[in-house]
């Protein structure tokens, strides 16, 4: 970037969003991660390209956390689960909507008052195909544009000043399953993109798209042949060695791998200094793993790609042969903090699994895996030199076998934690983690596959730990020690995303409603408001004219909204007896609401 | 003996299958291919008229068998198609979901031709208010051919004779 436009950015991130629209890509992005680091916006899904979740900003703080009340809400006039979070662009707010994705920009110059609305004629069929509701995790901003990745896969870049479609392309085809749920995400001058239907046994892959036209840069497979997957075999390495040829046809019967999984409906993360994007893929499929023998590569695996070419540089599978639906696609955080005493590039990732995986982010070398959450019992550990869980046969389904109900494997399929992006202070060095405390039985069966249909092919049922009844935790996590800092139980599985300030307080919100604010040394709770609806969303800050400001999308839903609405199963619950399981419905009704808090 | 389970499902679908010509398909289905699981399990029912164990219910009004928390092989492949087909939206156990109505509270209103109609032909209730669609299930075989037995599996729920979670099996398989 030359002085001069650097002086441009800058002016720009002064003037807030005008300006914005005539710069050029690759200035574009030097323009996002500039205004990444201003704690004033937040102008992409996690808030930084680490995935961090962090803001810097210091008005609000443990001392004053309990003078925290709402100040403006906005009721987004959809019902269904709001997972995802606004953007804060200048002094525009973008706000999406599940199906039908509705998009709002909002003038925090005028209390919210709406500058412009989007909403895209779908095809309604797709809603059925949505396997867990009809969720949408947000926006992306980049270029004076907003990326709307909707339902049908259409990703659309809109004007962020008009709202006017710029331009559009289909990215899969929903008579097949594949649909879009996920954040896309603006690196340089591309917006790469993944796709949903894990459980419909959609070939799962992550495309990039040239910002400027919406032409297809890259495709990346998760599964099939080295050229579908992007891999060098002599250059793309697993665990320091080169995948070598074919890396993932051998770990497929036959043709399986056009039909297996390996969907990417998680987050994207990048490190602009060693040029890498970061993302999880997602199940195998089906969930019956008897139909489906070898490791199935690469569902359930980190990978590392070059975001110019989508060449893999090195890729980590944490879940060979999946046997209990612990897809890979939650966030990959890129922290540089201690793991056993020493300086690390590490990228952390809190996998479904129930192990926190700590990687170097370079090399791909695993160094370290540990349980958190103490009631995950599939694996008694992950060794570091093969990479792999050494798997219990008791809880293994497959080793049980098909028409066989495997019982009290900890994590459930949701996971220790399931999408819901966890938060990381670089003031403490620590990760703020919701999670779920679910267990369940398992028990697989025989499946067709027929496009478009459902091809899932096991019977699950879900319920509290042992002698436990919370179903949920927000956790503090240190990665130097592989430890819980400390846990506060929650009555439901905790499915917001958190937000941890610069001045130690963790925000995280409840599936029975309540945005809450903790301490982050210890977790006391600050303050807590029950807000119009369970929340799925995530929480995020902005400053404004001067105040900070906390914001988050509540909605009940998602696959949440599924498991838990008339309440978990009790294990013993044969006959209607009176069972240990609770019924969110009883606590929470349908419906997206906005809530921006501040101190006063 | 199979084939009398389907029939008159079968005969409907096949007049209904006019007006819908991707219904067609549906009842050829059925009539090239019963299920085997379901074609076994009628006919050791046959074999031990007596047993409790695999008898075929014979009520209309009570399409299963349910004693001490146990269920015929009919309600629990039932309970397995269920899972398969319905629970991603309907939620565990039928108890309904964020957007799924309570299939064990439908069934207190709705008659068997009802429930058929609606799981074959689905629903779609789009307006600027609701997002709902019940997808259209005459052509997937897995529901057609195996309808009966979730129509048992949800109505044994519906009357309270049936608690949540996985049933036992009568004939002892658990
Ligand atoms: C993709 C989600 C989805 C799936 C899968 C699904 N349903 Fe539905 N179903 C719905 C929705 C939504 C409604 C409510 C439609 C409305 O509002 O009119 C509904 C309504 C119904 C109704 C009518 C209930 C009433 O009270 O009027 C029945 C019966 C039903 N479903 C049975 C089933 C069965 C049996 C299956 C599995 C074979 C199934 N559904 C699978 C979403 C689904």
């Amino acid at each position: 970037m030359t002085t001069k436009n650097r002086l441009f950015a800058w002016a720009v991130l002064a003037a807030g969003l005008s300006g914005a629209v005539g710069l050029r890509p690759a200035v574009a992005n030097e323009e996002l991660e500039k205004m990444s680091q201003d704690p004033k916006q937040w102008v992409m899904p996690a808030g930084n390209y680490a995935n961090w979740r962090f803001t810097e900003l210091k008005q609000i703080t443990p001392e004053n956390a309990h003078r925290l009340h709402p100040v403006w809400t906005f009721s987004t006039g959809v019902l269904r689960g709001h997972e995802g979070g606004p953007l804060v662009v200048g002094d525009m707010m973008y706000v999406h909507t599940p199906f039908p994705n509705k998009v709002f920009a909002l003038d925090l110059n005028h209390d919210g008052r709406i500058v412009w609305a989007y909403e895209p004629k779908q095809d309604p069929n797709v809603i059925p195909v949505m396997c867990c509701d009809t969720v949408n995790r947000g926006v992306a901003y980049g270029d004076g544009k907003i990326f709307l990745h909707q339902a049908d896969t259409t990703l659309v870049a809109l004007d962020a000043k008009t709202g006017k479609v710029i331009w559009s392309v289909k990215d899969d085809d929903p008579a097949k399953g594949a649909t879009g749920t996920s954040a896309p995400l603006v690196v340089k001058d591309k917006v790469l993109v993944g796709v949903s239907g894990g459980e419909f046994g959609v070939q799962g892959h992550v495309t990039a798209y040239n910002i400027k036209d919406g032409s297809m840069a890259w495709r990346a497979y998760s599964e099939g042949p080295d050229d579908q997957l992007l891999f060098d075999p002599e250059k793309t390495t697993v665990m320091g060695k080169p995948v070598g040829k074919d890396s993932s046809l051998k770990t497929w019967e036959g043709d399986q791998w056009k039909i297996g999984g390996g969907t990417t409906w998680g987050w994207i993360s990048y490190d602009p200094k060693l040029n890498l994007v970061y993302y999880g893929s997602g199940n195998p499929s089906t969930w019956n793993p008897t139909q489906r023998p070898g490791d199935n590569k690469w569902s359930m695996t980190v990978f590392a790609r070059d975001p110019d070419t989508g060449v893999a540089k090195w890729v980590y599978q944490m879940t060979p042969h999946d046997e209990w639906d612990y897809d890979g696609i939650n966030e990959m955080i890129l922290a540089d903090v201690k793991v056993h005493g020493q300086q690390r590039h590490a990228l952390v990732h809190f996998d479904r699994n129930g192990f926190a995986y700590v990687l170097d982010r370079a090399t791909g070398e695993l160094l370290e895996a540990n349980k958190f959450d103490p009631a995950v019992n599939w694996a008694t550990k992950v060794d570091l030199t093969t990479g792999r869980p050494e798997v219990v046969p008791q809880y293994s389904t497959d080793h049980n076998g098909a028409d066989h109900n495997t019982k009290g494997i900890c994590p459930a399929a949701l996971g220790s934690k399931d999408e819901q992006p966890a938060a990381f202070s670089p003031v403490t060095g620590l990760f703020y983690v919701p999670t779920n405390h679910v267990c369940m039985d398992y028990e697989p069966y025989k499946v067709t596959y027929t496009a478009g249909q459902p091809y899932v092919g096991a019977t699950l049922s879900m319920y509290p730990p042992p002698g436990e009844n919370n179903l949920g935790n927000f956790i503090a996590y240190d990665v130097n020690e592989g430890k819980i800092v400390w846990s506060d139980p929650e009555p439901f599985s905790v499915w917001s995303g958190a937000l941890v300030t610069a001045t130690g307080v963790a925000f995280y919100g409840t599936l029975d409603g309540y945005l809450k604010a903790v301490d982050v040394k210890n977790g006391k709770l600050l303050y807590k408001f029950k807000t119009p609806s369970g929340i799925i969303g995530n929480v995020n800050a902005y400053e404004h004219n001067g105040k900070e400001y906390i914001a988050v999308l509540s909605g009940v839903g998602g696959w949440a909204g599924i498991g838990m609405a008339a309440g978990l199963t009790n294990d013993t619950d044969g006959l209607g007896a009176v069972g240990a399981y609770k019924s969110l419905s009883n606590y929470t009704q349908l419906g997206g609401v906005l809530t921006v808090f501040s101190v006063e | 003996m199979t084939f009398s389970i389907s029939a008159p499902i079968c005969a409907r679908i096949s007049a209904r299958a006019l007006l819908l010509p991707g219904l067609a398909l549906a009842a050829l289905l059925i009539a090239a291919n019963p299920h085997p699981a379901a074609a076994q399990a009628a006919s050791s029912s046959s074999q031990n008229q007596g047993a409790s164990q695999s008898a075929a219910p014979t009520d209309p009004e009570r399409p299963y068998i349910v004693k001490d928390g146990r269920v015929d092989f009919h309600t629990f492949n039932g309970y397995r198609r269920y899972g398969d087909n319905c629970l991603r939206c309907h939620g565990p156990d039928g108890a309904g979901s964020s957007y799924a109505p309570d299939l064990t509270d439908s069934l207190k209103h709705m008659t068997k031709e009802q429930f058929e109609e609606t799981v074959i032909n689905g629903r779609k209730n789009v307006t600027t208010a609701t997002e709902n669609v019940m997808p259209a299930f005459g052509t997937v075989p897995d529901v057609v051919e195996n309808l009966d037995d979730i129509y048992a599996y949800l109505k044994a729920r519906s009357d309270g004779v049936l608690g949540r979670g996985r049933p036992k099996r009568l004939d002892g398989e658990d």
